[in-house]
C-alpha cells in the first residue's frame, strides 16, 4: 500500500516542533526514526497525519551525565546505544539491549524515544526502563514534566503522553558499584521481537524486574521481585507466571509464553548466582 | 561429436567450471532492468479490491464514489471482465476425474477466499487506484466455510461448489504389489502422522505485470515477472481472442520466482484485459501483504503413513494416504492436483521394495489456491518417507545410515522401475551417501553426541535420502493437453566480431540460466563466455519454449544451446576451411581462433570468418553456406523425467527447556549429472536447504478456522534468515544422462526436497531418548515441547 500523509514538516527545535503539533489540529504526529511509524503508514493503520520530523533537533541526541543521574536524549539510536561507552558504563542495561533489537539498518535510524513512546508490549526498551526505574522527560505546551517509567506505560501502544507533548529525554539512575544488569530473551530469529523477554537489575539485593513480550504492555514484575528478594527462587517463578498475563498468537501460545519466562528468569537467576 | 568432458584440459573447457555469472554485475549495481522499473508513456495503475471473506456471495456493488475520486479514471467489476475475457479451469485430461469449476479475472458470483480480487480501480498513480479501492463498496453476504482438509468430504461439512457436488478436486491411489497381505503378515510395521505447513514462496520481487493493448495494430505486449512467457502468450491470446502471433509477452530480470510466477493469476489476466478495454498500459505491482494473500501456497499437506519391514529391517512396503487443501480453484494452467500426485510417486523413491501404495486426497478449502512450488511434492513425499524409516530404524535399533544401507537401490541395479513406477536411468544412493558420511565425520558426530548427551545437551543427527524429478518430457502437462512446452529451444548467432549471441526459450530468475547458457555456447562455439550475449525471456525473440521450471533449464535448453553452439561452430569451421582451402575436420575453433586441429597453430581468427561472411561474401565460392547461425531444438525421448538423486543430513541441537532448535550444520551430497558451473549448482543446493529449512522450522501460513489469515507481513510469516543458517557443506557425485550429449540433469530443487526431513529427523534424534517425537511442521519451539509434554494445556 502507498503511505497516505497529509504532510511533512522538519521541526528545528522542541518549541518548534511544539509550535507544529500545536498547528496541526490534532493530527499532528512526530516523526523519530520512522522504524515504527513508516511501516505503520505503510501498513494504512494510520493515514493523513501531519508528520513533524524532530529527527533535526541536535540536542534531543546523545548521552550526558547529571550528578548521579544519567540523561539520555530521546533521538539517541540503537545503534549509539549499542557503542556509547557511557552508557555502557552507567546502563549497561541498555547496552546489552539495544543489539538485540531489530538488524543494523534500523537500529541506525530508530531512536529509544521512539521506541518509549511507541510503547511496543515486545520492545526491549520499555522493559529496561521499568528495570532501571526511570523517568521519562515530556515536553509539551504547558512545559515539562517528568513521569515515572512506571507510570508511564498504560496498555497496548498506550502511554502517559499526550498527543500534543514530546519524549525528550530518559533519566537513569547511574550504575552503581556491585549492580547487576542482565537481559535475555528468546526470539524465533535474531533481529525478531521477542516471544518472551526479562530484564533485571539487582541493586543491594534488591531485584526489579521489567517483563516484554508477556503482556498487553510491559511490566513490571513485583510479585516475582518480592518473592527473589527474599531468596525464593522457586517461588520467584510461581509468582512471575501471575505477574504477567501472556498473548496467544500465531508464534506462540499464552502457556509456552509463560512457561518461557519462568525459563529466563530461572536461567537469570543462575547466572547471578542464585542457587537453582 | 562428442565432448571430453572426463578430460579438464581439453580446449575450450568452460563446461564444469565457476566462471562468473554474466548478470550479477548489472544487478548487484542496481541496473537490472524489472517490471517495475518500467514506464511507459500514458501508462495507469491497477489496484484491487479483494475479497475480506473467505466465502461470500457477491451483491451489489457500489463504484460511484470510487469513480468520483480525484485520479480515478475507470473501476471494473467481475461482469465487466467476463464480457472480454474467458474463465479458464485448471484441469488436466490425464488426470481422470479432476474437477474444478471455471475461475474468472475478478470474483462474480462469490468470492472464495480472503485476498480474491473483486473489484479493479484504475487510476493515474497506484495511490490514487488505492484512495479509490478503499470507496468501493461491495455488499457480501457471508458462505459458510471450507477450511479442514480431513473433514472436507463429511457429509456435514458445506460443498463450496455446489455444482461439483462434493469438495473433492481430485483423487488418484499408486497401488502394486499385495499391500494389504503384506502389512497383515510383516514382522514390523511402524505408523506416523505428519503435516507440512501451507507456506509461500516470497520471491524478493512481487509479481509484476504491465500490459499495453495497441489497437492500430491489434496488439497486446506484457511485461511480466514470469517463468514462463510462451505458455502466458498463448493462454492471454486465448482467454483475451488475441491471435497468438499478437501477443508478446517479455520477461526482463526477474527477482525470484521459486514457481511462484510461472502461474495464470486472475490478477494479472484482469490487468490485461483492462489494457484490451482502456486501449493503454496498465499496470499491477502486487504489494507485501497482497503477496501472501494472493501468491500461490503450497505444501498444506495431512498424511498417515505406514512402513512394513522383515526381521532385518528390509524394507517390504509402504502405505501412504496423503490429504491436501488446495483452496478454492486448481491452479491454472498446470493444475493443483501435480503436488498430491508427486506425493504418490514418491514416497519410498530412493528404495527398493514391492508393496506400494499411495492414495492423494486433493480437497477444496476457502483459502488461497496451492500450487507449484519449488520441490513440488518433493518435501512431503522425502518428509514422510524419511520419517518412517527412522522411526522404524528407532524402534528396530538400526543405526539410520545402515538401515538406508540395507534399502537403498543399489548403484549398479539401473535401469530400474520403482514400485511407484518411476523409471530410474541411473542413480547413485550409495555412493553419495558414502561420501556424506565422510564428509560429516558420521561416527566421530555420533560419539560427540553421545558425550554431550550425558551433560544434558540434546543434539541430533538427521538424514534423508532423496530423489528428485527434473527435465520433465511432455508426459507431465503436454499429455494432459496444456499448452506447455517441454521441448525448448536455443538459437546460436556469430557477428562479425567473433562474439556470440544466444537466445534460449529458458528463463533466468536469478538462479544463473544466463551463465550456463554462455558456458555451453562458448564451450559448443569456441569462444570465451564473455563473449557470448545470452537473450531470454521475450517471446517475438527467442525459439518457442517452456522456459524455467522443474529443473529443466540446464538439461533440456542447455542441451540445445550444444548442439546450436557446435552447429554454429561447424558453419565457421566450413567457412574457415573455404578461405584456408583446408578440410573442415582438420580444423578446430579454440578461444576464438581457428587453429589446425593437430598442432594447434592458430589459421584465422573467428572475427575474420565474420568480416568476410558478413562483408565479402564475394570471396567465397559460389554455393556455400554463408550463414553463422543456428537453431536447436531438444526434447527428452527415453525416460519421462530424468530423476536425480542426493542425501542430506542435519545436525541441531534442541534446547528441551525452550524448544528452540539451533542447526548447527548441514551436509548435502547430491548428483545432478553433468555438473555445468559448480558454484552454480552449490548455490542452487544452498539455496534450496534454506527454503527446506524454512519449511522445517518457520514457514506457515496461518488460517483460523473460519479461512481468516492470520498473518501475512514479513513480522509474523517466518522466512529463513542468514543469522539462523548452518554452515553447509555441498558434495557431488556425477552420474550424467545418456539422453543428452550434455548428460546434465537439474539441480534446482535438490535442497528444498531433503532438508526438512533431514532436520525432522535430527531434532527427532534429539529428543527421542526423552519421549517424544514432532512429525508437524514447522518445528515451532512451541510444538517441541508439547511433543516433549513439558506443556500441554
Ligand atoms: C524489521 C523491524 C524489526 C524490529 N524489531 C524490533 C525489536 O526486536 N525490538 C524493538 O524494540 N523494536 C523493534 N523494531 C522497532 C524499532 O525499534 C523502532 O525503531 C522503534 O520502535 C521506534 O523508534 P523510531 O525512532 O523509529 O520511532 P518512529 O517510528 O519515528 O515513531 C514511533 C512512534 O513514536 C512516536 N514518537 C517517536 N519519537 C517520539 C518522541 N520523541 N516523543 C513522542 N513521540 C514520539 C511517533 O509519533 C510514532 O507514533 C523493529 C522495527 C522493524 C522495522
Amino acid at each position: 500500500m502507498k503511505a497516505s500523509i497529509g504532510g511533512y514538516a522538519r521541526a528545528e527545535s522542541v518549541p518548534h516542533a511544539l509550535s507544529l503539533l500545536g498547528e496541526a489540529d490534532g493530527v499532528g504526529r512526530i516523526l523519530a526514526g520512522g522504524q515504527s511509524l513508516i511501516a505503520a503508514l505503510n501498513l494504512g493503520v494510520s493515514a493523513g497525519d501531519m508528520l513533524v520530523d524532530i529527527t533535526g533537533i541536535e540536542t534531543l541526541r546523545g548521552a550526558t551525565l547529571d550528578g548521579d543521574r544519567l540523561v539520555i536524549g530521546a533521538l539517541t539510536r540503537h545503534g549509539d546505544i549499542a557503542r556509547d561507552p557511557l552508557i555502557a558504563e552507567h546502563a549497561p542495561l541498555l547496552a546489552a539491549a539495544a543489539p538485540l533489537i531489530a538488524h543494523d539498518a534500523i537500529r541506525n535510524r530508530g531512536t529509544i524515544g521512539g521506541s518509549l513512546a511507541h510503547a511496543d508490549p515486545a520492545a526491549e526498551y520499555p522493559a529496561c526502563v521499568l528495570a532501571l526505574d526511570a523517568t521519562l522527560v515530556l515536553e509539551g505546551p504547558a512545559g515539562r514534566r517528568e513521569v515515572a517509567a512506571e507510570d508511564f506505560f498504560l496498555g497496548l501502544f498506550e502511554t502517559a503522553r499526550a498527543d500534543e507533548e514530546i519524549l525528550t529525554a530518559i533519566l537513569i539512575p547511574c550504575a552503581r558499584p556491585g549492580d547487576r544488569h542482565v537481559i535475555r530473551e528468546a526470539a524465533r530469529r535474531a533481529g525478531d521481537y521477542a516471544l518472551a523477554g526479562l530484564a533485571v537489575v539487582r541493586r543491594e539485593g534488591r531485584h526489579r524486574i521489567g517483563a516484554f513480550g508477556l503482556d498487553d504492555r510491559p511490566v513490571l514484575c513485583a510479585g516475582a521481585m518480592a518473592k527473589w528478594d527474599a531468596g525464593d527462587v522457586d517461588g520467584m517463578i510461581a509468582a512471575l507466571a501471575k505477574d504477567i498475563d501472556p498473548p496467544s498468537d500465531t508464534q506462540a501460545s499464552a502457556s509456552y509464553r509463560r512457561h518461557l519466562a519462568g525459563v529466563l528468569l530461572r536461567r537469570i537467576a543462575a547466572e547471578l548466582g542464585e542457587a537453582q | 561429436m562428442t565432448i571430453r568432458f572426463e578430460d579438464p584440459n581439453r580446449p575450450n573447457s568452460y563446461i564444469g567450471r565457476t566462471v562468473p555469472r554474466p548478470n550479477a554485475g548489472k544487478l548487484v549495481a542496481g541496473r537490472g532492468r524489472y517490471v517495475d522499473d518500467i514506464v511507459l508513456p500514458r501508462m495507469v495503475h491497477v489496484a484491487f479490491v479483494r475479497s475480506p471473506h473467505p466465502h461470500a456471495r457477491i451483491g451489489a456493488i457500489e463504484t460511484g464514489a470510487a469513480l468520483a475520486e480525484k485520479g480515478v479514471l475507470k473501476v471494473f467489476t467481475g461482469k465487466d471482465l467476463a464480457e472480454i475475457c474467458t474463465p479458464w479451469e485448471g484441469k488436466l485430461a490425464h488426470l481422470q476425474g479432476m474437477k474444478t469449476p471455471p475461475q474468472h479475472p475478478l470474483a462474480v458470483e462469490r468470492a472464495c477466499w480472503v485476498g480474491e480480487p473483486v473489484v479493479a480501480v484504475v487510476g493515474r498513480t497506484r495511490a490514487e487506484a488505492e484512495a479509490g479501492a478503499a470507496l468501493v463498496e461491495i455488499d457480501f453476504e457471508p458462505l459458510p466455510a471450507v477450511t479442514d482438509i480431513r473433514t472436507a468430504l463429511d457429509k456435514g461439512t458445506p460443498v463450496l461448489h455446489e455444482a461439483l457436488g462434493d469438495n473433492l478436486c481430485f483423487r488418484k491411489s499408486n497401488e502394486a504389489g499385495e499391500v494389504d497381505r503384506v502389512f497383515a503378515e510383516a514382522p514390523r510395521v511402524v505408523e506416523a502422522t505428519f503435516k507440512t505447513a501451507r507456506h509461500t514462496g516470497v520471491t524478493l520481487e512481487p509479481r509484476v505485470i504491465i500490459t499495453d493493448w495497441n489497437g492500430a495494430d491489434g496488439q497486446l505486449t506484457a511485461h511480466v515477472s514470469n517463468q514462463a512467457p510462451h505458455m502466458l502468450q498463448v493462454l492471454l491470446a486465448g482467454h483475451l481472442d488475441i491471435p497468438e502471433s499478437r501477443v508478446h509477452v517479455i520477461c526482463g530480470d526477474v527477482g525470484g520466482s521459486f514457481g511462484l510466477k510461472v502461474h495464470v493469476y486472475p490478477d494479472e489476466v484482469a490487468t490485461a484485459a483492462i489494457a484490451k478495454i482502456m486501449g493503454r498500459p496498465v499496470k499491477f505491482a502486487s504489494d507485501r501483504v497482497e503477496a501472501f494473500t494472493s501468491d500461490i501456497h503450497a505444501r498444506d499437506h495431512e498424511a498417515t503413513g505406514r512402513i512394513a519391514l522383515d526381521e532385518n529391517g528390509m524394507i517390504l512396503g509402504f502405505d501412504v494416504d496423503d490429504w491436501t487443501g488446495i483452496g478454492p480453484y486448481s491452479i491454472y494452467p498446470r493444475t493443483s492436483a501435480v503436488e498430491g500426485l508427486q506425493v504418490t510417486n514418491l514416497i519410498g523413491g530412493p528404495y527398493a521394495f514391492d508393496h506400494y501404495r499411495c492414495r492423494t486426497s486433493v480437497v477444496f478449502q476457502n483459502k488461497g489456491i496451492c500450487a507449484q512450488y519449488r520441490a513440488v511434492g518433493h518435501p512431503v513425499a522425502v518428509a514422510i518417507t524419511e520419517g518412517l524409516v527412522d522411526k522404524a530404524a528407532a524402534e528396530m535399533g538400526i543405526d539410520p545410515i545402515e538401515i538406508r544401507r540395507r534399502n537403498l537401490i543399489a548403484d549398479d541395479d539401473y535401469p530400474k522401475t520403482t514400485a511407484a513406477g518411476l523409471k530410474l536411468e541411473g542413480l547413485s544412493h550409495h555412493k553419495s551417501l558414502d561420501s556424506l558420511i565422510e564428509a560429516m565425520d558420521y561416527e566421530g558426530l555420533r560419539a560427540e553426541q553421545k558425550d554431550l548427551r550425558e551433560k544434558g545437551v540434546h543434539r541430533g543427527i538427521g538424514i534423508a535420502s532423496f530423489i528428485e524429478l527434473t527435465n520433465p518430457s511432455p508426459f507431465m502437462y503436454g499429455i494432459g493437453g496444456a499448452r506447455i512446452s517441454a521441448q525448448d529451444g536455443c538459437t546460436v548467432r556469430m557477428d562479425p566480431d567473433g562474439s556470440v549471441v544466444a537466445l534460449t526459450g529458458v528463463t533466468e530468475q536469478g538462479q544463473g540460466t544466463e551463465a550456463i547458457m554462455a558456458q555451453i555456447v562458448a564451450e559448443a562455439v569456441g569462444v570465451s563466455p564473455d563473449l557470448v550475449r545470452v537473450v531470454t525471456g521475450d517471446t517475438r525473440v527467442t525459439p518457442f519454449g517452456g522456459g524455467t521450471w522443474a529443473s529443466r533449464g540446464a538439461g533440456i535448453g542447455g542441451e540445445a544451446a550444444l548442439q546450436a553452439g557446435r552447429a554454429v561452430r561447424q558453419q565457421a569451421l566450413e567457412v574457415a576451411a573455404a578461405m584456408l582451402q583446408a578440410k573442415a575436420g582438420d580444423l578446430d575453433v579454440r578461444d576464438g581462433i581457428i587453429v589446425d586441429a593437430r598442432s594447434g597453430e592458430e589459421r584465422l581468427t573467428l572475427a575474420e570468418v565474420g568480416r568476410i561472411v558478413y562483408f565479402r561474401g564475394d570471396t567465397l565460392p559460389k554455393g556455400l553456406p554463408r550463414e553463422l547461425m543456428q537453431t536447436r531444438h531438444f526434447i527428452t525421448s527415453d525416460y519421462p523425467y530424468a530423476f536425480t538423486n542426493g542425501v542430506q543430513a542435519s545436525y541441531v541441537e534442541v534446547d528441551t527447556d525452550t524448544g528452540f532448535v539451533k542447526l548447527l550444520k548441514h551436509w548435502c551430497v547430491e548428483d545432478c549429472g553433468r555438473i555445468i558451473n559448480p558454484l552454480l549448482v552449490d548455490e542452487q543446493i544452498r539455496g534450496g536447504i534454506v527454503q527446506g529449512i524454512g519449511a522445517a522450522l518457520f514457514e506457515e501460513v496461518c488460517y483460523d478456522a473460519s479461512g481468516q489469515m492470520l498473518n501475512g507481513t514479513m513480522a509474523d510469516y517466518l522466512v529463513p534468515m542468514s543469522a539462523e543458517m548452518p554452515d553447509m557443506v555441498i558434495r557431488h557425485v556425477e552420474t550424467p544422462t545418456a539422453e543428452s550429449a550434455l548428460g546434465a540433469k537439474g539441480a534446482g530443487e535438490a535442497g528444498t526436497a531433503g532438508a526438512p526431513a533431514a532436520i525432522m529427523n535430527a531434532i527427532n534424534d534429539a529428543i527421542r531418548p526423552l519421549g517424544g517425537t514432532v512429525t508437524h511442521m514447522p518445528f515451532t519451539p512451541e510444538r517441541i515441547l508439547r511433543a516433549l509434554g513439558t506443556i500441554t494445556d
